[in-house]
């Protein structure tokens, strides 16, 4: 549905995206992440067909959107990352011109059109307002709306919560969830934690590259540098610390505040070796009381920062 | 040309909606008003016996005047203000090709200007009604201020497709008009050779004509070239976000 395939853009010296590729298939939200100025804005809009790439192609159902522009937009929809809207217009009148220019044929199309996109994103009660009268989240919402308008098959959504209150931006990642079902979704973040509930998979962007690509938890368990395991025991701590060190596999222990007056460290084991059931042994065949032992997952956050480096946090 | 017509309703729904073009109706309407009574005055005064030579010459060449204060006005929003919104990047992603948006907006402006220049009929109206004259120059001059009006929106749709700043557009309007103006009135400083050239090119000489009731194709030729050429570099600018990007 959504294709990127070595999409190159430059201004000037300035590469901004470089050799970019990948899809969105139907039925699927895929999250374009990277901190500020990795290049997700500009991806987005050479999909959206509002510069030309410098090189590779960007696909939207099948059409180039340098070659068929004006069919290949008719299968998208836009919301930018700052709502772009007319401020002196109604709800419904704006929506009802971007049916127009969207190509919704008959009145009475573009009406059914408008009224089905205000009903979705809840914007009925307002459809007379003025624009300009509204709040920043109604804006937001009138751009998601607009881009809802004539049903296209591909959503791309920049930032879409982004100033929004956090009712309002879990209600748009429900929509937009709901929206996966039936359409192909990129929808572009710098929040970590909204991506990685929102998603089926993630795209990382960093200073125009494509870093990895894959669903958000398969990425966080791919790119853990080393598993940590948290144990906690009846035992001396001092002692549950030599004795976990010495187990085979374990890089590093750390002993953490007591909790309920047992001992409890957190374990770093080597890259790529499971210890639990040697920990577990070790704590057992000590005579100790095994009262906890839990794995600790790398969040997408840690991923994140792994990859892009700590001191480059978006 | 749905689209076009589309951009264009949207465009005037806007220009009313706000208080600019009701400002510079006012404002155009009010000169224009002026001159043709200061005008009229002094043709009854000092004038003579020939109205296209006494009257109309003066009044036509008044209202270019108007026209060159009050159009750049008109014109400077049309393309900065959606650049600044940022609905412009949002009309690039919709199936619209640059050249409809172009026109819905310049046609738009147009509407406005032709509107502004029907409200200056009512003094020749009146005086038609009063004493009776022959319309011909009246309606060369007119013609004439058409043209002329549409090359001036076109040249500040051209420097409204350009920044987001209203203002700068305006601006950037106002030099290249009043440079193509004053361009010719100095043929001293440019030379026997070149002064005939600068002459050809002077955007208002070639408004006398019309100004004394002639129609001459090649003033006509000439104003129609100056608005392609800025419709042109209009679509131009747009197409500057290959490289510039939206900015």
């Amino acid at each position: 549905m959504i294709a990127a395939e070595q999409l190159t853009k430059r201004f000037g010296g300035r590469t901004a995206v470089d050799h970019v590729s990948f899809a969105v298939e139907r039925g699927e939200v895929v999250g374009f992440l990277g901190p500020n100025g990795a290049g997700k804005t500009t991806t987005i809009r050479l999909l959206a067909g509002v510069f030309p790439p410098s090189a590779g192609r960007a696909l939207v159902d099948g059409l180039d959107v340098v070659t068929s522009p004006l069919a290949a937009r008719r299968r998208l929809g836009y919301a930018p990352e700052r709502p772009a809207l007319h401020r002196e217009m109604t709800v419904a009148g704006f929506l009802e011109f971007a049916a127009g220019m969207k190509d919704v044929a008959g009145r009475r199309a573009r009406r059914e059109a408008v009224g089905k996109a205000l009903d979705r994103i809840g914007l009925r009660e307002v459809a007379d307002e003025r624009i300009g009268a509204l709040s920043k989240g109604y804006h937001q919402r009138v751009g998601l709306a607009q881009a809802l308008i004539g049903d296209p098959p591909v959503l791309l959504l920049d930032e879409p919560t982004g100033g929004l209150d956090p009712a309002h931006s879990l209600e748009t990642r429900r929509l937009i969830r709901a929206l996966g079902e039936e359409h192909a979704v990129l929808v572009s973040s710098h929040a970590l934690a909204e991506v990685e509930g929102l998603c089926d998979r993630v795209v990382i962007l960093h200073r125009g590259r494509v870093l990895a690509a894959d669903r958000p938890a398969e990425l966080a368990a791919r790119l853990r540098q080393t598993s940590r395991i948290d144990v906690e025991a009846a035992a001396p701590g001092d002692a549950l610390v030599a004795a976990l060190a010495a187990v085979p596999g374990v890089r590093h222990v750390d002993l953490l505040a007591p909790a309920n007056g047992h001992a409890r460290c957190r374990v770093e084991a080597e890259p790529g070796e499971d210890v639990r059931a040697r920990l577990a042994a070790d704590v057992a065949g000590r005579g100790w009381g095994l009262l906890a032992l839990a794995p600790l997952e790398a969040s997408l956050e840690e991923a994140f920062l792994a990859l892009i480096g700590p001191a480059e946090e978006p | 040309m749905r689209k076009t017509l589309l951009i264009c309703r949207r465009e005037l729904a806007a220009l009313f909606g706000g208080p600019l073009a009701y400002g510079l109706a006012a404002v155009f309407v009010l000169l224009t008003g002026y001159f043709f009574y200061s005008d009229l005055v002094f043709f009854v005064l000092f004038g003579g016996a020939s109205l296209p030579a006494g009257l109309w010459r003066f009044v036509f060449l008044d209202y270019r005047l108007v026209a060159l204060l009050v159009l750049p006005l008109l014109s400077m929003r049309l393309l900065a203000e959606e650049r600044k919104l940022g609905t412009l990047e949002l009309l690039w992603t919709y199936p619209v090709r640059d050249r409809e948006v172009l026109a819905g907006k310049f046609l738009a402006a147009l509407v406005v200007y032709l509107v502004l220049l029907a409200m200056t009929a009512s003094g020749p109206i009146v005086l038609y009604a009063l004493h009776p004259f022959a319309p011909g120059p009246v309606i060369a001059g007119y013609v004439g201020l058409v043209l002329l009006g549409t090359a001036f929106l076109a040249c500040g749709t051209a420097a409204s497709a350009i920044t987001e700043n209203q203002v700068v557009a305006a601006m950037l309007t106002y030099g290249v008009l009043v440079f193509c103006w004053f361009v010719s009135w100095n043929e001293a400083a440019v030379g026997e050779a070149v002064a005939p050239l600068l002459l050809q090119l002077s955007l208002f000489d070639h408004f006398y004509g019309f100004a004394q009731g002639v129609i001459d194709s090649r003033d006509v030729v000439y104003l129609a070239a100056f608005t392609t050429l800025f419709l042109f570099l209009a679509a131009r600018a747009l197409g500057t976000r290959a490289w510039r990007g939206v900015v």
